[in-house]
């Protein structure tokens, strides 16, 4: 116990004294980790993995919408937009350059942001999940 | 020269394979490879099995009979793996499931929805197999003249000798080595034939051609335009239901690895898929008479190039061309014979012989009998079942809490039966004129929203069908290996 003497004070109140432990830098251990919870099925379990589905699903749902609009945006946009096919990329035809060579590489690199995303995702749950 | 290359082909096939020998003692050596294969070696076997008569022959002769259309199918066939890698590929290799059986069996907790599942797989992998051996024999007969027969018959054999020997680890060796043997018989003529073109002057396509080959939806095809979305659909959700590909997940050691395996195999598909387009173009140029062939990427450097030069491009592209026939076809057998022996008989690795024999057999003997169609064609059905049937059910089955058993079961019914009709009609009758024949050609676009509409509303209809130990599933299905949690005790069937 140590006393942290107040200035000015009339010396018949009682003092006001500040007590402190030693022992403030101890980690209170959870009672009931996460891991627990998600293993006993408890309401809170389902929470934590209702929310890592969510966020996996949603990057999916994403990419798969990304996709979805390149690729089935392209047989339509070639018809309603006749001019393109006047369009070369280094003499080849924009229709020829884009399916036959320019796509692949846009799917790589789709692949490979999504493979980044997804395992940020899996490490920020783990960290959330063994944390508590 | 040719036939000397395909007999070295098939021998180097077989060697390799018989080094497998050595190590396939156990059922689970048989039938996956202990999981000691590095990232580059898988998905290099993966590429070399995926690549299959379709890509090597198939793309190049449809792109020259109907053009810039056909560049959709390529497209499709990659684009299938990044849909793949998105939306099924940790969960399906944390599921711990061998085959699509497997994975059934484990997130429904129903032997029927398994055995629908089994069924499923051998006809999907049979539609696959059949058009390779078909293609083979037409190869053979190209190159040597031999009947038809006798170059389904050797692949058939070939393929036969090389799984029962060594099972899934030698294939691994064998697959991975025929990508790579299938990239270079692609590349290497081309640059030849693309120096003799330059030669010529670099001529162009006619003026006709321009107008009719060359433009999107450009062609002769009635209803293009329904036929691309639904050829689109097809490709795109089919690549996830075929036999061969959640085989190759296993090798994976965790649910990461899986995702970044397939972001291998994706770079390697797309740089596989450059060359076939080039070869259908010049084609169109030098060869058009070989309109509604497969043949254009074997007659092509003989005809541009001709002398020692072309024969032995010539004998570089049949030894390429039989590596795609051998590698696919023995990667659809294994999984096939797996399904067959764990599903039909009763396990263990004299059921997986007798199996062997009988998902090659009858393949090869519909192969004979059916007519012959465009093989990319016959493929692209394959991809049109796995699309209405196993693309549902891995989908809600992995994002979806409440797929129950019967909804699974009514979709899997509904979608596959429909879409095998479709199939074979097309098949037995010929390409159809008209809306229909449009329609059953290319089934995808309608069998695949209402096989996913017939398990969802099935599934609500009956929820008190939700398999009970869903929650844990999902558990196993989506957190990360590291964590130490409870993940059920479902093991799979094969040992």
């Amino acid at each position: 116990m140590s006393q942290v003497p107040r200035p000015g004070r009339r010396s018949d109140v009682p003092r006001r004294v500040t007590v402190t432990s030693p022992r403030t830098a101890a980690a209170r251990r959870p009672r009931y980790p996460a891991l627990r919870e998600i293993d006993e099925q408890t309401r809170l379990g389902e929470v934590y993995m209702h929310s890592l589905l969510r966020t996996q699903f949603r990057l999916a749902l994403f990419v798969c919408t990304v996709l979805a609009c390149v690729i089935g945006g392209l047989p339509l946009l070639f018809l309603l937009l006749p001019d393109l096919r006047e369009v070369h990329v280094l003499g080849v035809p924009l229709p020829w350059a884009v399916l036959g060579g320019l796509i692949y590489p846009a799917f790589v690199i789709g692949a490979w942001l999504y493979v980044r995303q997804a395992e940020r995702n899996e490490r920020h749950f783990a960290e959330l999940v063994e944390r508590r | 020269m040719s036939l000397t290359a395909v007999l070295v082909v098939m021998l180097a096939a077989v060697l390799i394979g018989a080094f497998g020998i050595r190590f396939s003692r156990t059922t689970s050596d048989f039938y996956v490879a202990s999981r000691t294969v590095s990232p580059l070696w898988n998905a290099s076997a993966i590429g070399g099995e995926y690549l299959s008569a379709a890509s090597f022959l198939g793309i190049a002769g449809l792109i020259l009979s109907f053009g810039v259309d056909m560049l959709w199918l390529p497209v499709g066939w990659t684009g299938g793996y990044l849909v793949l890698l998105v939306l099924v590929s940790a969960p399906l290799r944390r599921s711990g499931a061998y085959t699509l059986p497997d994975f059934a069996e484990a997130r429904l907790e129903s032997m029927t929805v398994r055995r629908t599942a089994s069924v499923l797989v051998v006809l999907i992998g049979g539609l696959y197999l059949m058009p390779q051996f078909q293609s083979a024999g037409l190869v053979l007969r190209t190159i040597t003249g031999a009947p038809v027969w006798v170059g389904g018959l050797l692949v058939a054999v070939v393929v036969a000798v090389n799984v029962l020997s060594g099972g899934m680890r030698s294939i691994t060796f064998v697959q991975a080595f025929q990508y790579w043997l299938k990239l270079t018989a692609l590349a290497v003529p081309l640059v030849f034939l693309l120096l003799a073109w330059r030669a010529d002057g670099a001529p162009a396509v006619s003026a006709a051609d321009a107008l009719t080959w060359q433009t999107p939806l450009g062609g002769v095809r009635e209803y293009g335009l329904y036929s691309t979305y639904s050829l689109i659909l097809a490709t795109f959700l089919g690549t996830m239901g075929l036999p061969h590909v959640l085989v190759r997940f296993y090798t994976n050691p965790d649910g990461r690895a899986a995702r970044r395996t397939t972001l291998v195999v994706l770079s390697l598909l797309g740089a596989f898929y450059l060359l076939p387009t080039v070869y259908g173009w010049l084609g169109r140029m030098y060869a058009p008479d070989l309109v509604r062939t497969d043949t254009v990427v074997l007659t092509l450097p003989a005809r541009m190039i001709g002398g020692t030069l072309g024969d032995l491009l010539t004998a570089l592209v049949t030894a390429g061309a039989f590596a795609a026939f051998l590698s696919t076809s023995s990667g659809l057998t294994v999984s096939v014979a797996g399904v067959i022996a764990q599903d039909l008989l009763k396990g263990g690795v004299r059921s997986f012989r007798i199996a062997t024999l009988m998902a090659v057999a009858v393949p090869l003997a519909l192969a004979l009998w059916a007519r012959a169609l465009p093989v990319a064609d016959v493929v692209g059905l394959a991809f049109a079942v796995a699309a209405s049937s196993f693309c549902p059910l891995l989908v809600l089955g992995i994002w979806w809490r409440r797929l129950s058993t019967t909804g699974a079961l009514a979709g899997l019914f509904v979608g596959g039966g429909l879409a095998c009709a479709a199939v074979l009609v097309t098949i037995v009758g010929g390409p159809a004129s008209g809306l229909a024949g449009a329609l059953l050609a290319q089934p995808a676009a309608w069998t695949v929203p209402i096989a996913f509409a017939v398990m969802v509303a099935v599934s609500f209809l009956t929820p008190h069908r939700v398999p009970p130990g869903t929650a844990r599933t999902m558990v196993r299905l989506h957190t990360p290996e590291n964590l130490d949690l409870d993940r059920g005790d479902w093991r799979p069937r094969s040992s």
